[in-house]
């Protein structure tokens, strides 16, 4: 019954075909694009070429996993490096699709943040699920996470990520319930029912995002008041001349990983880039582009301290900041996920 | 004719026939790997079980034997233990816990759990062990879930695709009615296709009746302009209506400006935004059938008509509107089963409540990484627009619909 996945590959297959084969002194991989993946090629991929005459060939794609899937069930396998997020991580290692890591190879693992270093991905950068809105159009904006369920003080439409991660922590949140307790409480069938409960005061005013550009442009064209966003994304939208204000309350901190998909074609060189590309001295210039935190603490340090203060980890930032709990929703996620599309389709 | 010359001529004819052939083979051959393959990995896809077969070999077998009617005994724990053992290592229990999660929420974490437990014990017994784990593992209806699963094929997803479920001992039934919304949804992407097609039709039949009487100069500029939408990319198309439908777009600009409104409409993100959008995108489909047919019908007989005292109207809709049909069928039906199949379009202009089959199609590809399912819906929409064309065929017949 392998067959037909095989034949499903056959698409993906002929994608791939059109790429170079593996060739000594180059290094395929792929990452998020846009502003990210721009930040990625100055940090780590120009730099490494620099150094060791390894040139990169680069793929884009919007985190779906499926596409590692296909790629390993075609057999071609032609990346080295992919950069993955927390669900992706999480997900692809429960299901084999990664290469189960040698530790001594890449670093000490305890210098990475705790649950940014896992059997089979390495974290490098954090950054942060933010609230915010336009500062030319909303003098006294929201301040804390509950302002999205504050219909009555902040009228209009709010903008979320179509997906329940984030969602059902913040509507807990605005609920009540203390950041540290959240995925205490959602592991409960109650838990999950109170959330939705309280999503459901404001569903009609929810305009859905779900690539990461689109949550400054919802803002920018004043289609929402409010909106989630991943911080960067805000950050760049302002370099752009935009004056959109984080609410730095309660927000939601997210790491993205580097994995070796299985059956990678050259191991020694997937590993010697990702040691290169996380050790302290070239991780920490990873906020220069863009505002996302080094994982490992080193790193964290030696960041630069005019960058540092746009980072989701700056001190001030980060005084009541949760982390998404990947084990989570790893084990409660295709439940809940299957409740959050029906739940959007009613 | 007799029999034998009626041979002969078939005789001198095959050459020709053959050499038609041979022109046509590299287009079957195209159709033959790029549709008629994906066609059929689709359905073997939407039924193919191989997750218990390829994670647990040992208990399939062991579970051949099993009688079925109470919880099995230690051998049957002890294969499961084997086979987690490995799974563990190779981290594929995941993988089978989210298959059988599916059908039984909450197996996933169980699985898991279990090949935890069993990759840090020794030696059994272990069916104790699993008991004590987990209240599931002494529960029938998990072991006729699993017994299910070993075969090598299953119609869970094409029966989640129209919201039945397969208890534990075997009935098919209705779907918990919480989780039910792909009859809905298939509802919600007739209706939606049908008020495009309705639309187009609607739109349409007067353009190209206009491009049908206007001097042939006149009609090649027209015709350009029908045309001129097609030559753009969907997506660019779909993304001007965002900019057009937006709350402080265009449109909204216009209608507080002469007042027809005080407020802002919210017309991007709902059904009217996504129906109009989809209307201009499907407009010329709609258009260049209904136009071909029309350029053959003389204007003498509308003519003929009136000299014979016909008034206007009757005259146009008893003799010239039935000639039409031919065109209006196949136009409607064209735009009407391209609509089944949107996707960007609902997703970009549309809210949630506008998502239609596709949609949902793509989150269980690239998101859940639910592929069966996303088969199985691709197999009912497959289906629906097969019958809907049958259906087409049998009240319109095939001699009364011109594509062109």
């Amino acid at each position: 019954m392998k067959k037909p996945m095989t034949i499903l590959g056959l698409s993906a297959a002929t994608i791939l075909l059109a790429m170079p084969a593996f060739a000594d002194g180059q290094l395929s991989v792929m990452s998020f694009g846009g502003a990210y993946q721009a930040a990625q090629r100055a940090t780590f991929f120009e730099p490494y070429t620099a150094k060791t005459g390894i040139k990169f060939v680069e793929q884009e794609y919007g985190g779906e996993i499926a596409k590692i899937k296909a790629m390993e069930q075609a057999g071609g396998v032609s990346l080295d490096v992919i950069d993955v997020d927390g669900p992706g991580a999480q997900q692809g290692c429960d299901e084999g699709l990664y290469e189960k890591l040698d530790w001594s190879k890449i670093g000490n693992r305890k210098d990475w943040q705790p649950g940014t270093a896992n059997d089979c991905a390495v974290g490098t950068i954090v950054y942060a699920t933010i609230l915010a809105y336009d500062g030319d159009k909303m003098k006294n904006g929201p301040t804390r996470i509950a302002d999205i369920f504050d219909t009555k003080k902040f009228p209009g439409k709010r903008g979320l990520w179509k997906n329940p991660v984030s969602n059902l922590e913040f509507a807990l949140i605005a609920d009540g319930v203390s950041n540290k307790d959240v995925y205490k409480v959602l592991a409960t069938k109650a838990g999950v029912d109170r959330a939705f409960k309280k999503l459901d005061t404001i569903k009609k005013d929810i305009v859905w995002w779900e690539a990461g550009a689109q949550a400054p442009q919802l803002l920018a064209s004043g289609e929402v008041v409010m909106t989630t966003a991943w911080n960067g994304r805000i950050f760049n939208a302002n370099k752009e001349g935009k004056h959109f204000e984080i609410v730095w309350d309660n927000e939601l901190l997210d790491a993205d990983y580097w994995v070796i998909p299985k059956g990678a074609k050259n191991l020694p060189a997937s590993y010697a880039f990702i040691k290169f590309s996380v050790s302290p001295e070239i991780l920490s210039g990873f906020p220069k582009y863009i505002p996302y935190g080094p994982v490992t603490s080193a790193a964290a340090k030696a960041v630069a301290p005019e960058y540092a203060p746009n980072l989701p980890t700056y001190s001030a930032n980060v005084a009541n900041a949760f982390a998404t709990d990947y084990s989570f929703w790893g084990d409660q996620g295709e439940d809940i996920r299957k409740r959050f599309t029906t739940w959007l389709a009613q | 004719m007799s029999r034998a010359l009626a041979r002969a001529v078939r005789r001198s004819a095959r050459p020709a026939r053959w050499a038609a052939f041979m022109l046509g083979a590299p287009a079957l051959l195209f159709l033959a790997i790029t549709f008629v393959t994906p066609l059929v990995a689709l359905l073997s896809t939407a039924v193919a079980n191989p997750e218990v077969r390829q994670v647990l070999p040992r208990t399939v077998v062991a579970l051949a034997r099993w009688d079925g009617k109470a919880v099995p005994d230690e051998p049957v724990f002890a294969a499961l233990a084997a086979d987690l053992k490995i799974a563990n290592d190779a981290k594929t229990a995941a993988l089978v816990g989210k298959r059988l999660n599916y059908e039984m929420p909450g197996m996933r974490s169980k699985m898991l759990a279990a090949a935890r437990m069993v990759a840090a014990a020794e030696t059994g017994p272990y069916k104790p062990m699993f008991l004590d784990k987990d209240d599931a593992w002494n529960d029938l209806a998990t072991w006729q879930v699993i017994a299910r699963n070993t075969r090598g094929w299953t119609l869970y997803y094409l029966l989640t695709a129209v919201d039945m479920a397969q208890t534990p001992d075997g009935a098919i039934v209705r779907g918990d009615p919480e989780e039910s919304i792909f009859l809905l949804l298939l509802a919600r992407t007739l209706w939606i296709s049908a008020l495009v097609t309705i639309g187009t039709v609607v739109l349409g039949f007067p353009v190209a009746y206009a491009i049908s009487i206007a001097p042939p100069s006149a009609a090649r500029v027209m015709l350009l302009f029908v045309l001129l939408p097609l030559w753009t990319s969907l997506l660019v198309r779909t993304t001007a209506w965002v900019v057009l439908l937006q709350t402080d777009g265009i449109i909204n600009d216009i209608i507080v400006a002469t007042g027809l409104s005080a407020e802002r409409l919210q017309l991007i993100f709902s059904r009217f935004g996504t129906v109009t959008a989809m209307v201009h995108i499907q407009l010329p489909f709609t258009i260049l059938p209904i136009y071909s047919v029309m350029r053959g019908i003389p204007a003498t007989q509308i003519r003929a008509a009136r000299s014979l005292g016909a008034p206007a109207f009757s005259a146009f809709w008893r003799v010239y509107a039935p000639q039409t049909i031919p065109g209006v069928v196949a136009g409607g039906l064209i735009t009407f089963i391209l609509s089944l199949g949107y996707y960007i379009t609902p997703a970009l202009v549309g809210g949630p409540t506008d998502q239609m089959i596709s949609n949902f199609i793509s989150t269980y590809v690239n998101r859940d990484l639910n592929w069966g399912l996303a088969s199985a819906l691709g197999v009912v929409l497959l289906a629906v627009t097969l019958a809907i064309y049958g259906a087409f065929l049998r009240i319109v017949g095939p001699e009364r619909m011109r594509f062109g």
